[in-house]
């Protein structure tokens, strides 16, 4: 299987200088996302799952250089593209960000309420395709139809569209540089539950359609399992497993991952669900715990595992764990 | 027959926003009931009214808002023609409420035991040992570790999960009848939703009080819920029992809410996967709200009749009420 994008080891830190009571000042760093990897290969979704704060974000951002990793691979068709970014080769990188693009999550928040909609997505064009503006028109009318607006909607400006429509407007976006791959980062999160499901097919549409991949950034469940064909957990900047949708929705090894779906709320009243109950709260960040991050709140913890952090199962296996003690 | 009244009784709620570009029908004509011990879930959509509704019983809508027509009967008398002063004896005291952030809810500038306190001091003249004796113990009931030591803490010094607990506590200080919770989790991360859930369905059974939850997620209205309202666009589209709505629900915009959220617990891989069933358009602006039934132009199975008779509310089934034409509602010109 060639990948499309392969990440490997993937890290991003931040500096912060701790103050404690009677103490110097010390360095210490968060570890955002630590030594994550993953690929997805083309016309394949993985979603990437977690709470808030489990470095999710930061990783699709490092991918894109939005922040710039501090350790690790990201491989784009063959190539390592952080050192492509670091030597600020603007041809290549904009090479590069022509087949990555982004959208975002709040659709409100992601628009320039200046621009109407057609300036909007006349802006990528503007910067990567300079050579043609004689065919951005007609571009622009095009990208509409694709995510179900109409042309004369070119005209108007953000504020006049419902979350739905503006989400949409994102999409179109996203795709007028002709990508191949979209990082979705909770595109449907802020939108109404009977808008949601109309993005939700629009997006499976457009892949379809397109032969897209997609990075799909959630922490909503349900729409994962729909959307994607792999899926990624993670828990305090690592990954802790990784495998085919239906594997993970229906045999999940880790035990962060299983209390993970065991939390969300099945729509069927009386639906016999065995809560695993999960003591506690994610810890700080700065303050991760020794060997395995889950450890303290996992009830299948050994010794071991407050002492030696688990790496992921060898790729072969499919289905990836990193655990000591899997179900 | 007296046990079987109702806590709480809405009768014909109307909540009208009065703003420059006209008159926002946030809540038109809403009727729903909340049994003693038994937890109503309220769900729709942004702007369906379910907030504001809620917000209503305790008096409590902001300007431009205003109550303008209706009855709200708590324990057999009208809210809505009670004095200010009887409505804030009444407040934090007989009905309270759980709000949805934890994070604004409690104000940064006071200690937790300072909010907690003065509930208890300002409702039932309590000494400020006793105070605390209560507020210590309540912290203990929804799960707080060291409870003294949180009192002298301030909120931007807990996570969101102990905040809520601390929104918990707070509505629960008074052993009010009936608890009012506007979605209490939606602000927090699922393992912790899932814990502060089970600690609401706990408290809920152990002090027996009414609860209404608001909500958006169907999956929290069907883990907690003893009956369920439907709202959309400022009315009731549908009440029954939570099994009801979930295996036979009535209303086309009960099923297909339903239809339209994918599940966990399905699998989608496959050739043929990739098509949700979904509503069509999206939720109409109140300022000017479709005529008839607020529904129709998304309805599947919308007639003529649909777009200009207003559905009103009448049983199918004992304990289940639909308002759509379609299901044998009578209608209104409206």
């Amino acid at each position: 299987m060639s990948a499309l994008l392969e990440v490997e080891g993937l890290s991003k830190s931040y500096p912060v200088m701790e103050r404690r009571l009677f103490r110097a000042r010390q360095r210490t760093e968060i570890r955002a996302v630590d030594g994550v990897s993953f690929s997805i290969a083309a016309g394949q979704t993985l979603g990437l799952v977690g709470e808030s704060g489990c470095g999710k974000t930061t990783t699709a951002r490092a991918i894109l250089n939005l922040v710039q990793p501090t350790e690790g691979m990201v491989r784009f068709q063959g190539d390592d593209i952080v050192p492509i970014f670091r030597q600020g080769d603007r041809a290549r990188i904009l090479a590069i960000r022509r087949s990555l693009q982004y959208v975002f999550q709040d659709p409100w928040l992601s628009l320039n309420p200046r621009w109407t909609i057609g300036e909007t997505l006349r802006e990528p064009l503007r910067v990567h395709r300079p050579e043609a503006p004689q065919t951005w028109a007609t571009r622009v009318d095009e990208l509409l139809r694709m995510v179900g607006l109409e042309p004369h909607h070119a005209w108007r400006y953000p504020h006049e569209f419902s979350g739905g429509q503006r989400q949409r407007v994102g999409i179109a976006r996203a795709l007028a540089v002709e990508p191949k791959l979209l990082i979705l980062d909770e595109p449907v999160s802020s939108l109404d539950v009977s808008v949601r499901a109309q993005i939700l097919n629009l997006l499976a549409e457009l892949q379809d359609r397109l032969g897209l991949a997609y990075l799909y950034i959630s922490h909503d469940l349900s729409s994962v399992r729909f959307i994607s064909t792999h899926v990624a957990v993670m828990y305090l900047g690592k990954l802790v497993e990784i495998g085919e949708v239906d594997e993970i929705f229906s045999r999940p090894r880790h035990h962060y991952t299983r209390a993970l779906m065991s939390a969300i709320p099945v729509p069927q009243p009386g639906a016999a669900q065995t809560r695993i109950a999960l003591q506690g709260e994610v810890p700080s960040a700065l303050r991760r715990p020794s060997g395995c991050p889950f450890h303290p709140r996992c009830a299948a913890a050994l010794p071991v595992c407050a002492e030696t952090e688990p790496m992921l199962s060898p790729p072969e296996a499919g289905h990836r764990t990193a655990c000591h003690n899997p179900a | 027959m007296a046990a079987a009244q109702p806590l709480l009784e809405v009768r014909d709620l109307k909540v009208h926003f009065f703003t420059r570009e006209g008159v926002v029908r946030a809540v038109d004509g809403v009727d729903y009931s909340v049994n003693r011990a038994e937890t109503l879930g309220i769900v729709g959509e942004s702007g369906s009214g379910k907030t504001v509704s809620s917000l209503a019983m305790l008096r409590l809508v902001p300007p431009p808002a205003r109550t303008v027509a209706g009855q709200i009967l708590f324990d057999g008398e009208d809210l809505l023609t009670r004095t200010p002063k009887q409505m804030a004896a009444l407040r934090g005291r007989h009905i309270s409420m759980i709000f949805q952030n934890p994070a604004t809810s409690l104000n940064p500038i006071y200690s937790i035991g300072a909010q907690l306190t003065e509930i208890l001091t300002w409702h039932e003249k309590a000494s400020r040992r006793d105070a605390e004796a209560r507020a210590i113990e309540l912290l203990g009931l929804v799960g707080i570790s060291d409870p003294a030591t949180r009192l002298r803490q301030y909120p931007h010094e807990l996570s969101g999960g102990m905040r809520q607990r601390i929104g918990i506590a707070r509505a629960l200080l008074c052993n009010p009848s009936l608890v009012l919770a506007d979605e209490p989790t939606t602000a927090l991360d699922v393992t912790i939703q899932a814990q502060i859930l089970e600690l609401l369905a706990e408290l809920q059974a152990r002090f027996r009080m009414s609860m209404v939850l608001v909500t958006h997620d169907m999956g929290v209205v069907a883990r907690m819920a003893t009956r369920i309202t439907v709202m959309y666009a400022g009315r009731v589209c549908e009440t029954a029992d939570a099994a009801t709505i979930f295996n036979a629900p009535q209303h086309p915009y009960t099923r297909a809410l339903l239809e339209s959220m994918p599940r966990i617990d399905h699998s989608y891989a496959g050739p043929a996967r990739r098509v949700l069933p979904s509503i069509p358009g999206r939720p109409p602006n109140l300022l000017n709200p479709p005529s008839g039934c607020r529904f129709h132009d998304r309805c599947p199975e919308a007639q003529a009749e649909c777009r200009c008779l207003l559905p009103v509310e009448t049983a199918v089934a004992p304990g289940h009420t639909v308002s759509c034409l379609r299901r044998g509602s009578p209608g209104i010109a409206a």
